[in-house]
């Protein structure tokens, strides 16, 4: 193999913490890998699992959730629906024979924009660790098809 | 040849319970025989294969399928029916959505075989395996090959019409053939292609009729393990894990009426993308912790999330199959 692997990373961020981090982070020019692809959500509890499944089901090797820290919800307590839900998703993801660490939660209010660049950095490189998932694509007929190469959709 | 519309039904990897369950609409069942002409029905009727292959194509008027996509068999005879038939139901869970049988998704091709053939339970003391091809002196033998992952009927071919209940409950069957008279009749309409026929469109709870308050749960439960079962609170509420926010409605809501948890055979509700996680949703909005530690007790309760939240739709989630099913096949 002579290309690195380079792993794929769907992260999903609240409106008013995680994502204003990431923003910060930005204007800050604090450098991130550029492996995730960030999703903007109202809150942390809007995270349906079939987003994490479908994200992990169309090709991302992991999963980043990202919310205000406990107690710090806009939504007064979404964040801990959030947790709960994560948990719980964890412990099934594992019954579908993931490794655990590919989905992981982490608290980041708007003001912890280096944080939260450390911790996408630290996340990348554990799912690197990993190596990839590679969550097979059923064709038309239903038989197994080859791992197509993610496009990139660029604005 | 009688001029009536034909009617085939068929089984692939099922249990045969949607016969029983077509049976048990009673007298509704010489409706059918007084409709129709029925060409081919293996459980009922004597036909063979190759007197579906010579009728033109179209010239059955309504299929029944049940049974998921297991082997070459299943596939050859869905596309064979596909081809004949001008109306195709995927009929019954195994066929919309896997069912049962589709936990098989979660093992590979040889642990299925060898838990078949060799385990403590089984007397094989030589290790003799089904072979799928046999040279025997009157010429080759063949048996079907089974596939790495079973799949539903519309992951195969085109579907007209989706009935879900594992198996659909009789009065709505027997609904459906009214249906199917009316149209006949001229005096109804078909619905749209793609529809879900004979069930609701809304969930399990919403028919309940138990009680519900704000539900906040600190242990769950299995049901033996709740005793005794209160008659009018939500079984949920109880601390049991109950599939009904998540499940499709039509049943009436017959098991926790019942007194037992809903365990989602009418597969997921309108609206529901994946239906494990929408459990995930339901359950998770109600575990009362805040904790990691805590909720980690709590959820120790659900030993066996898989299990708890595709047991019968594995086949048709996001998912489909656990990496142990799929990655053995050179993928």
């Amino acid at each position: 193999m002579s290309e690195q692997f380079e792993p794929v990373i769907v992260g999903f961020t609240c409106n008013w913490c995680s994502y204003r981090a990431a923003d910060a982070a930005g204007t800050a020019r604090v450098k991130y890998a550029p492996n995730i692809r960030l999703i903007r959500l109202m809150c942390s509890g809007r995270l349906d699992p079939s987003f994490v499944m479908k994200a992990l089901a169309g090709g991302a090797d992991g999963v980043l959730i990202t919310g205000c820290h406990p107690g710090d919800c806009h939504y007064v307590e979404q964040n801990y629906k959030a947790l709960r839900r994560f948990l719980l998703l964890r412990r099934t993801l594992m019954g579908f024979g993931m490794e655990p660490e590919r989905i992981k939660l982490i608290w980041a209010s708007a003001a912890e924009g280096v944080r939260l660049a450390h911790e996408i950095d630290s996340f990348v490189e554990e799912i690197r660790k990993l190596g990839p998932l590679n969550w097979p694509k059923w064709n038309g007929n239903g038989q197994i098809a080859e791992k197509q190469p993610i496009m990139e959709v660029t604005a | 040849m009688s001029d009536k519309p034909k009617f085939a039904m068929y089984w692939a990897a099922s249990c045969g319970g949607c016969e029983i369950a077509v049976l048990n609409t009673h007298e509704k069942i010489l409706d059918v025989d007084a409709i129709f002409d029925v060409v081919f029905w293996p459980v009922a009727v004597d036909t063979k294969y190759k007197d579906v292959e010579a009728m033109e194509d179209g010239s059955i008027l309504l299929t029944l399928w049940n049974g998921g996509i297991r082997n070459d068999e299943n596939e050859h005879i869905a596309h064979l029916l596909r081809r004949k038939s001008k109306i195709l139901v995927a009929f019954g869970s195994c066929a919309t959505e896997g069912c049962i049988p589709g936990l098989a998704n979660l093992s590979p091709v040889d642990e299925i075989v060898s838990t078949a053939f060799n385990t403590l339970t089984t007397d094989n003391p030589q290790g003799i395996y089904p072979q799928t091809s046999y040279n025997a002196p009157e010429g080759v033998l063949t048996i079907p090959t089974l596939y790495p992952v079973l799949r539903t009927l519309a992951q195969v071919v085109d579907v007209d019409y989706f009935m879900p209940g594992c198996p659909p409950e009789s009065h709505q069957i027997a609904a459906v053939i009214d249906l199917v008279v009316q149209v006949l009749q001229g005096k109804a309409e078909l619905p749209p292609k793609g529809s879900y026929i004979g069930a609701g469109n809304s969930t399990v709870c919403d028919e309940c009729k138990r009680t519900r308050n704000q539900k906040t749960i600190t242990a769950f439960k299995r049901i033996q393990e709740v005793a005794p079962v209160d008659p009018t609170l939500c079984i949920l509420e109880q601390g049991v894990p109950c599939n009904g926010p998540a499940t499709r409605s039509g049943c009436n809501a017959r098991c926790p009426a019942a007194g037992a948890q809903c365990i989602g055979c009418y597969g997921p509700a309108e609206g529901v993308i994946d239906y494990g996680a929408r459990l995930i949703t339901a359950f998770a909005s109600v575990v009362d912790a805040r904790e990691p530690a805590e909720i980690e007790a709590i959820l120790d309760g659900i030993p066996d999330p898989v299990g708890q939240f595709y047991r019968f739709n594995l086949a048709d989630s996001l998912l489909r199959a656990n990496v142990g099913a799929w990655k053995k096949n050179g993928h």
